[in-house]
């Protein structure tokens, strides 16, 4: 972990020099106190409580290139299957952290479906007002990717508009012949009374490590809604730590689905901060992993404002000798009158090696709340079982039904069809299972 | 640390094994007369240690105590392991940290004041009694008012221990047991908290000096409810208690601790250390009540309770623990289940009311390490005032813990709106036969369920009495019957004036 620490020090002060004239931006000044903070703070270990059943230390010791300068052309062909192409859709690819403009539909017209480097050149007021404004300070491994900030997607939706069509946001990176690590950026503002759709996805086509240290901040101004879509099914090399945090303004209502079913580590940092009054937001999760796999999700509802909702449902199903983490918070604040806060979380383990974690938390400092979390671990209902058998249906395959049955309650918040059915084909195929029938 | 001056304290020891407790005085003197540069002797009297904490003042209690070697031995190892931990903060409370150099680790058994009647005793203690139906004589008990039935008391308890001996079950205090017990002492001593376990239990390890001791023999049900009430020659709560209690197979005890009477102590600080031990087929059930002073309307003052509980089951075993927690200013409180044996079984219900400025994190820990194991958590938190009420628990299934299972529930009830309740519940599976279920809930006392009984009559103090009895009767069943009735008296004592 030490000589990842030093070789980010020494890439931060080159990066700073690459920057020359765009180092006096005040977006500069916010990089460096990020980098300040992680030099003090250094990567977070298993005595951090939030990082108690997390090891990083395996993923880390890897030797990242941090800086990595060469790209390569992708053909749209080989990697069409990770888009979802049977949509119209606007996209913004990134190959290597670097925009593609061929692979993508951009817009500047209603609203910005653009780049963060084109946004930190174009609109000042945009990132004094939003820029590094929703991650919590205190989570280093944002701090690293503050830090290093200079492209990603950035999207606005400006006053009532609503989006006519989903929105992809696509990275890759490319096969080389040495680990690497990226730290895209996306800033999202759907503003009063707008609506958009987006569906982020990270793909690493190369066969040595690749760690993804992605950040995103979303601000969902009044009355906007939002919906937002991970879709983490990288392969076996790649580990992703996401940090996303949303600040929602009065009467909006945010829907962030999580489906991670690939990678070889996954760290998922969810925080929503309601800090208007009738705010409403979701939190969705399936987990579908097996053997050599590892998913965290660690969220936060911070409820701040009387009369909001939250929503959370996390799903996960674990074979092999893959382990889970699940640690949801839900925070009430004084005068939140009226809270309503809702935490569900169902595991099941399919092998003896495989092991979850979990740990619910609600703190409350207001009286007049409903506030309740529920929490399972368990096994497919032997009956259901042994009923679905007696009817001709093979073990593997009802076992399968089962799963799917159980894990499906995660996608009730997915809005755009094409998606839930692609989702819907990825759990089947990580179930190893054909489910013959239309979902 | 020193050597400290082990002739002198062996010539202590020797002597006191020796001659009479009255030759004390002059013996302290051979102390302190002796060449020893650290002598701090000179400013003891002859029951108390000076303030602070060292080696020389573990000697002085061991010696004090007239204990083997191996004791001091394990105390000193302790006292070595404490010294180089330092005071947990994870926890949800906040306190000003104690000066552990500012306390006084040795007193003998202070000669209580006592008064000539109950006129002299603080009428709002009376009041308390009254309520809670204490009889009169036991009212002067608590109150430590001379009794013409003493004689009385005195019988029954030696009725009782008779009854204990004919079944061959041995209750007595820590101190006694160390002295005529030592093989089942050293035995068991340490090996469910063991003296690093954390601060305060190493605190505990190296510095007790009351406490009870409780063998159950094989196959013995012991016929009645054990409770350091009746161990007449160890009355009052000590400042740093050990109790060591061990159910041998096939054999069954259910002991009380504490007292529903409102108990007001000096002692600012306290840190106990429970250890039980079931073997197989044993069934073990404790129940506490604990009502210490929980400081004034405004915070001050107050009992910091800072307690290790833990079992272990072995093969069919059970440990059942029922707490009702209504008083201290601070609690930090886990009692836990090791469920070690196959087809053992864990059970912790838990009512924790806090009020005014209270602070409580307290919850459970059940360790399932052995094959079709089986744990219950009931937990119910009342806050009230200003007043912070946590559940913190760790539900753990061990890879060979097959078919194990764990039911989890824990509710918050809020009175008020600067109050705040808390839940931080830990599991942790590596079994997939587990099946482990956690629920929580947050609410607070519907108007509507008021207004119901303000309708048929009933008033608001006593409509919030039943619903708050209602919403811990799960718990309150598990306890004895004489204390359930008081325990329910007290809760509404307890929430008194927090709803208005």
């Amino acid at each position: 972990m030490e000589a990842l620490k030093d070789k980010l020090e020494s890439s931060f002060i080159v990066f700073e020099n690459e920057l020359d004239d765009d180092a006096k931006k005040p977006v500069h000044k916010i990089r460096q106190q990020a980098f300040k903070h992680f030099e003090k703070a250094g990567f977070p270990t298993k005595k951090d409580e939030e990082w108690k059943y997390t090891n990083l230390k395996p993923i880390l010791k890897n030797d990242f290139r941090i800086l990595n300068k060469s790209e390569n052309a992708i053909d749209f062909k080989d990697v069409k299957r990770f888009f979802l192409s049977d949509v119209d859709s606007y996209k913004l690819v990134f190959i290597d952290g670097v925009f593609s403009s061929w692979l993508s539909e951009t817009t500047h017209d209603k609203f910005d479906i653009c780049t963060l480097s084109s946004m930190l050149n174009r609109y000042e007021d945009v990132t004094k007002k939003y820029f590094n404004k929703a991650l919590p300070q205190a989570e280093t491994m944002a701090s690293i990717n503050t830090a290093f900030a200079r492209e990603g997607a950035f999207i606005r939706i400006k006053k009532n508009q609503t989006v006519d069509k989903p929105v992809q946001v696509v990275f890759f990176t490319t096969a080389h012949d040495y680990d690497i690590m990226t730290q895209p950026r996306n800033l999202v503002v759907v503003e009063e009374n707008a609506e958009v759709k987006i569906v982020e996805r990270h793909q690493s086509l190369s066969e040595k490590a690749v760690l993804t240290n992605t950040a995103t901040e979303i601000f969902a101004e009044k009355n906007s809604r939002l919906f937002y879509y991970k879709v983490q099914n990288d392969n076996m090399e790649a580990s992703m730590i996401d940090s996303t945090s949303v600040k929602q303004a009065e009467g909006s209502n945010v829907r962030v689905g999580t489906f991670s079913f690939g990678n070889r580590f996954i760290r998922n940092n969810l925080n929503f901060f309601l800090e208007g009054e009738h705010t409403e937001s979701h939190m969705d999760g399936i987990t579908v992993i097996d053997e050599g796999q590892f998913v965290d999700h660690h969220t936060l509802a911070d409820h701040q404002k009387p009369n909001c909702e939250s929503h959370e449902l996390y799903k996960g199903i674990y074979d092999g000798n893959s382990s889970g983490v699940f640690n949801g918070k839900v925070m009430v604040h004084p005068h939140a009158q009226k809270t309503n806060a809702f935490q569900q979380n169902n595991n099941i383990l399919l092998t003896d090696k495989a092991s979850i974690d979990t740990k619910p938390q609600l703190e409350i400092y207001a009286d007049d709340v409903q506030c309740s979390h529920g929490c399972t671990i368990g096994q497919l209902n032997e009956d259901a079982m042994f009923y679905m058998q007696a009817r001709g249906i093979p073990e593997k395959e009802a076992k399968a039904l089962l799963l799917y049955a159980f894990a499906n309650d995660g996608l009730r918040n997915v809005a755009i069809p094409e998606l839930r059915k692609k989702l819907n084909k990825q759990i089947a195929t990580k179930l190893n299972v054909d489910l013959d029938f239309e979902l | 640390m020193p050597h400290a001056p082990a002739d002198a304290v062996k010539a202590l020891r020797y002597k006191q094994n020796n001659d009479s407790m009255s030759n004390e005085d002059q013996l302290l003197e051979e102390v302190t007369g002796s060449d020893y540069k650290y002598g701090f002797y000179t400013d003891i009297e002859s029951d108390k240690a000076p303030n602070g904490l060292n080696e020389d003042i573990i000697r002085f209690i061991s010696a004090k105590k007239n204990e083997p070697e191996w004791m001091l031995d394990w105390r000193l190892d302790a006292f070595r392991k404490w010294e180089k931990m330092t005071e947990p903060d994870w926890a949800n409370i906040h306190y000003p940290k104690p000066d552990f150099q500012a306390i006084s680790y040795y007193s003998a058994p202070k000669q209580k004041k006592t008064l000539d009647s109950l006129d002299e005793v603080d009428p709002e203690l009376l009041k308390t009694f009254e309520k809670l139906g204490i009889s009169l004589d036991e009212q002067k008990r608590l109150t430590g008012v001379a009794m013409d039935v003493v004689v009385d008391s005195v019988s029954v308890a030696t009725t009782f221990k008779k009854t204990l001996a004919e079944k061959g079950i041995i209750f007595c205090a820590i101190s006694e047991a160390i002295q005529e017990h030592p093989e089942l002492v050293k035995k068991y001593l340490g090996t469910v908290v063991p003296k690093s376990d954390n601060f305060y239990a190493a605190l505990n390890s190296a510095v007790f000096t009351d406490g009870s001791f409780c063998y159950i023999p094989k196959g013995v049900k012991c016929p009645m409810e054990l409770s350091t009430y009746f161990r007449i020659n160890e009355a009052g709560t000590g400042q740093f208690e050990r109790t060591l209690l061990i159910a041998d197979e096939d054999s069954y005890v259910s002991y009380l601790e504490g007292c529903t009477a409102p108990t007001r102590d000096e002692n600012q600080l306290h840190a106990a250390v429970v250890e039980l031990i079931a073997l197989d087929d044993a069934e073990i059930k404790y129940s506490t009540v604990q009502n210490w002073y929980p400081g004034d309307k405004n915070g001050k003052g107050g009992v910091f309770n800072f307690v290790t509980k833990r079992g272990i089951c072995e093969r069919n075993a059970k440990i059942s623990w029922t707490q009702v927690e209504t008083g201290s200013a601070v609690t930090w409180k886990y009692p836990s289940c090791i469920l070690k044996g196959e087809n053992s079984i864990g059970e912790f219900y838990s009512v924790a009311v806090t009020n005014n400025y209270q602070q409580a994190d307290t919850g459970t820990k059940m360790i399932h390490l052995g094959k079709n194991t089986k744990s219950t958590i009931i937990s119910k938190g009342i806050c009230a005032g200003k007043s912070n009420g946590s559940y913190r628990g760790l539900v753990k299934i061990g890879p060979r813990a097959e078919n194990a299972r764990n039911f989890s529930q824990c509710d918050s009830l809020l009175m008020g709106s600067s109050c705040g309740s808390h839940t931080f519940p830990y599991i942790e599976t590596q079994n997939k036969t587990a099946k482990v279920e956690h629920e929580a809930t947050t609410s607070k006392i519907g108007e509507d369920q008021i207004f119901y009984c303000n309708q048929r009559g009933i008033g608001e103090e006593e409509a919030i009495a039943l619903i708050v009895n209602g919403y811990c009767k799960d718990v309150l069943n598990q306890l004895p019957m004489e204390f359930a009735v008081e325990a329910q008296k007290l809760l509404a004592i307890s929430l008194e004036g927090s709803v208005g």
